[in-house]
C-alpha cells in the first residue's frame, strides 16, 4: 500500500545554493509506489486502444514512460485480426519493462466479469485485473454492487483487483474490505475528456482514506486533468482516448507524463491553500508607498 | 461435417456440428486454434485450458472463444 508522503518535499533546494541543479521534474526514486509487492515508479497508466498503427501505439508507450498498460479480451470467430497490436504491445513492454493489466470492459454483471476475469488471467499470465462491471450504457457508470460482488468474489481467486469504480465514499471502502489493494475511481465518463468532474468527491476520498492507493481512471481529456489529479494526492492515473486520439499520440504521451510528474512533484512540495480574498506577495509592509491612500 | 448422428454446438452463436463425444480441445483444434492463444467458456463457465480435454461437448452446448485485444 502506498504511503501518502505528501508533506514532505525531498527535492526542495535552497535559495543560497545557487550552482545546485535545479530538482528533477522527474519522480524520483524515493517516491516510488507499490501495488502489493510490486514497486513502481511511473504514475502513468496507459491504455492501448484506438491508436491509429501499432507502431505509433509502441512509441505511446515508450514516450509515456509507462510500467503498466491495459488490454483487453474480445470473441475469437466473429473478430478480425489485431493487425499485429498485440505483438508490438508485448514488445514494448519487453523494451521499457512495464506489465499488463487485462481489463473486463463490456461486462454487465458480476458473473460475467468474474468468468472474464479467469479468462484474462490465463491468456495474459498475471493476477492483474482491472475490474469494470458498467451499470449504465449511457454513462457507463460503474455498477458498484456487482462490482463488490465480483471483487470480493475474484480476491478470494488470487486476483490483485483494480477495480474501475465511482467516487461513492462508502462503495469505496467496500471495495477495500473486499480485498482491492486500490481504487480507480473516474473522473469523469469514458471517454469523454471532461476531466474531474466531482473535485469534492474526490478530494473526500483521498481525506476519508489517506492510507489507500488511489488511481483516477477514465475521462481525462488533457494533460491539465492529470496534473490536477496528482495535486490532489492521487497516486496515479489511467488513460487511453485522450493520448490515442490526440493529433500526435506520441507527443500527448510525452505531455501526460511532464504532467504528471509536474502534478505529483506539486503534490509532495504542497500547494498553497485557496483563499477568498487577496493576500499581497511583495511584502511592502501595511502602509501606503507614496501619496498615503490619496486617488 | 454433415455426420450422420453429429450434433449440435453453437460456437461464438453460430451453430457448428460435432462429433458426438467430442471434448473442447477436440472443437479447437478442427477449429485450427492454436490452444494457448484463446481462452474458453461453456454456456458461460470459464473452461480452463487444461480441462478442455475433459470437457464432453452436449447438444446445445454455448462455446465462447476469447483473445487477447487492445483495451483501455
Amino acid at each position: 500500500m502506498t504511503t501518502m508522503n505528501t508533506s514532505t518535499n525531498t527535492n526542495a533546494h535552497t535559495d543560497t545554493d545557487t550552482t545546485a541543479s535545479p530538482p528533477s521534474p522527474r519522480t524520483t526514486a524515493d517516491d516510488d509506489w507499490r501495488v502489493g509487492d510490486v514497486t513502481l515508479h511511473s504514475r502513468f497508466l496507459l491504455g492501448t486502444a484506438g491508436y491509429p498503427s501499432p507502431q505509433v501505439l509502441r512509441d505511446a508507450i515508450v514516450a509515456a514512460g509507462t510500467q503498466v498498460v491495459t488490454v483487453g479480451l474480445k470473441r475469437t470467430l466473429a473478430a478480425a485480426g489485431d493487425n499485429g497490436y498485440l505483438a508490438v504491445i508485448r514488445e514494448a513492454l519487453v523494451e521499457v519493462g512495464a506489465r499488463l493489466l487485462p481489463n473486463t470492459a463490456g461486462c454487465r454483471s458480476a458473473r460475467e466479469a468474474v468468468q472474464l476475469a479467469h479468462m484474462a488471467r490465463e491468456l495474459y499470465d498475471t493476477p492483474w485485473l482491472k475490474l469494470e462491471v458498467v451499470g449504465d450504457e449511457h454513462t457507463l457508470q460503474p455498477d458498484m454492487l456487482e462490482l463488490l460482488t465480483a471483487a470480493d468474489q475474484l480476491s478470494r481467486d488470487g486476483f490483485v483487483v483494480f477495480p474501475y469504480c465511482t467516487d461513492d465514499l462508502v462503495g469505496c471502502r467496500r471495495l477495500l474490505d473486499a480485498g482491492c489493494p486500490l481504487l480507480m475511481p473516474w473522473g469523469a465518463p469514458i471517454g469523454s475528456g471532461q476531466g474531474l468532474l466531482n473535485p469534492f468527491a474526490l478530494r473526500t476520498l483521498r481525506e476519508r482514506l489517506p492510507d489507500a492507493t488511489l488511481i483516477i481512471d477514465a475521462g481525462i481529456g488533457a494533460p491539465s486533468h492529470a496534473a490536477f489529479a496528482l495535486e490532489l494526492g492521487y497516486d496515479a492515473v489511467l488513460l487511453n482516448s485522450a493520448v490515442a486520439h490526440a493529433g500526435d499520440p506520441v507527443a500527448m504521451a510525452r505531455a501526460f507524463r511532464q504532467a504528471i510528474e509536474a502534478g505529483r512533484l506539486a503534490r509532495r512540495a504542497g500547494v498553497i491553500a485557496t483563499q477568498d480574498f487577496a493576500v499581497a506577495s511583495t511584502p511592502v509592509g501595511g502602509e501606503p508607498l507614496l501619496l498615503g491612500g490619496a486617488p | 461435417m454433415a455426420d450422420v448422428g453429429a450434433i449440435e454446438v453453437l460456437v461464438d452463436g453460430r451453430p457448428r456440428p460435432v462429433r458426438p463425444g467430442s471434448t473442447l480441445a477436440d472443437l479447437v483444434a478442427e477449429l485450427g486454434l492454436a490452444p494457448q492463444a484463446m481462452a474458453t467458456a461453456v454456456n458461460g463457465a470459464f473452461v480452463a485450458r487444461g480441462q478442455r480435454g475433459d470437457c464432453v461437448l452436449k447438444a446445445g452446448d454455448a462455446v465462447l472463444l476469447f483473445q487477447p485485444i487492445v483495451g483501455g
